[in-house]
């Protein structure tokens, strides 16, 4: 017990140092460019696939069951609703807490065990300011912005399989998708994975970042920083949802 | 007080230990300017960590470390960078950084840290990736080149902001004898023509005795024995007078 409460006051310290270290100079606006690409661009065959696939098959699961009820014309909006209210931000973020993640943690940490972090503070450089806040920042910036990806290929899975299934048209699909979709069912759900991607950030950072042993570290940094940032994903998401439904109280209906 | 007679580097009584382990034991020694001293001793000494607790990588648990007559041991961040500017560190394993190019890795540290242009940081490149004979591969990334490659553009950055102290930790580990002189000639060569302070750590008696003017020896976290070759030579410590005379 004593453990995990020294670990949360590390990373909540860890945290709360990238984001005053944010707002002071220099700004690394190019590094920030440099791991928007590896972390948002890259990732983008990964979320659109599994999108994809995911809203294809959700749509055959959903007709299964709404045409013994004579509702097969609401599968669309079922189908977006349950996308960008949930489905996409959250698997969106757990998708990239297992890409990213790990991905921060084992480079971090391969720094730390090879030197590099000590070579770059012996330039005279802020290394934490140079290789944790732009990693950071680029996870709060990518995942809203790859969430939407997700929500969007999901519905364009979600399109395809209807178009097989009923001969549904792309038009139609699109129209019944959106009819019950109002700004608070879109933006605080997208907005939400910022948080997700200020936490994939920030843990795994903090794992690649702190270690200290060597090669064995870089392992264990990986794995700590997927499976911790997964667990606290889903945490923040029950909370942020009861933060929603408190702001937005129509979402809650 | 002339700069010349201030030491480039203090120990005063610098103990350091990392959990139950002692790995320095009240070390003082100093380093004059334009002097090159070889830090020689067996694996787990305490050599490599000298040069990190000079570097303000890490901190002594007691005494203090001077670097031209300024004590760094109580210096905050922005007071430690600023000393570090005085300092190049050639790391055991060159540490370039592998996301970057060669280039990009001299370029860093010039682009952050100075007001040149871009023509003045490309003179530069040229100028110190030509005296470690790497002019045709600034392109190229860390991992594709050989370690001797490596360890001459980790020398390289180190060099690329001419500072006053260069530390070298084990410059020619892994090196064949050809690419181990010539590291030992560029060392050489920067303190005769910068009169720049080196200190080299290294298990290397043929390199030591080539381009050091002083010796410390380290044993189990000890100095001990200090001073020129024929001086450690008749040194009282048996590890001592071994470690200078290996051939």
């Amino acid at each position: 017990m004593f453990k995990l409460i020294e670990f949360v006051g590390n990373v909540s310290a860890f945290a709360f140092r990238v984001v005053v270290d944010l707002f002071r100079p220099p700004f690394e606006g190019e590094q920030i460019m440099r791991q928007l690409a590896e972390i948002g661009y890259r990732s983008l065959p990964l979320v659109i696939a599994s999108g994809f696939a995911l809203g294809a098959v959700m749509t055959l699961h959903t007709r299964s069951m709404l045409v013994t009820f004579g509702a097969s014309s609401m599968i669309p909006a079922v189908q977006a609703m349950a996308f960008f209210l949930e489905i996409g931000p959250l698997l969106a973020g757990l998708l990239l807490a297992g890409r990213v993640g790990s991905g921060i943690g084992a480079v971090l940490a391969n720094m730390r065990a090879s030197e590099q972090i000590d070579g770059i503070e012996s330039l005279s450089i802020d290394s934490f300011k140079f290789l944790v806040v732009p990693r950071v920042v680029a996870c709060v910036i990518a995942l809203p912005l790859l969430t939407l990806f997700m929500d969007f290929s999901g519905l364009m899975g979600g399109c395809l399989s209807e178009f097989f299934s009923s001969g549904s048209s792309f038009y139609l699909y699109m129209t019944r998708a959106f009819s019950t979709m109002e700004w608070s069912n879109f933006i605080p759900p997208t907005l939400k994975t910022a948080v997700f991607g200020f936490i994939i950030g920030v843990v795994s950072a903090f794992f690649g970042y702190t270690t200290n042993e060597g090669a064995q570290g870089v392992g264990k940094a990986a794995t700590y920083s997927v499976v911790v940032s997964s667990l606290f994903i889903i945490l923040a998401d029950v909370i942020l949802i009861k933060f929603i439904f408190f702001v937005f109280p129509e979402n809650a209906i | 007080m002339s700069a010349l007679t201030i030491p480039a580097v203090t120990f005063d009584h610098v103990s350091k230990a990392f959990g139950t382990k002692q790995v320095l034991r009240d070390i003082s020694f100093e380093v004059a300017p334009g002097e090159i001293l070889c830090i020689l001793g067996r694996s787990g000494t305490g050599k490599s960590v000298t040069l990190k607790l000079l570097m303000s990588l890490i901190k002594p648990d007691d005494g203090r470390i001077l670097v031209q007559g300024e004590e760094i041991t109580c210096l905050k961040e922005a007071g430690i960078s600023k000393v570090r500017r005085k300092m190049g560190f050639l790391f055991q394993d060159a540490a370039l950084f592998d996301s970057l190019s060669l280039y990009e890795n001299l370029a860093l540290p010039l682009l952050r840290l100075t007001d040149k242009s871009q023509d003045e940081i490309n003179a530069i490149i040229d100028k110190v990736l030509g005296q470690v004979q790497l002019s045709g591969d600034k392109a190229k990334m860390p991992a594709s080149l050989s370690g001797g490659m490596r360890k001459r553009a980790g020398l390289a950055r180190a060099l690329v902001l001419e500072p006053k102290i260069l530390l070298a930790d084990e410059p020619s580990s892994g090196l064949d004898r050809i690419t181990a002189a010539e590291i030992d000639e560029l060392l050489l060569l920067q303190k005769a023509e910068h009169q720049t302070t080196v200190i080299v750590v290294t298990h290397d008696v043929h390199g030591a005795r080539r381009v050091g003017d002083r010796f410390a020896v380290f044993d189990t976290g000890n100095l001990v024995a200090f001073g020129t070759a024929s001086e450690v030579e008749q040194s009282e410590n048996e590890t001592a007078r071994k470690l200078i005379s290996e051939f």
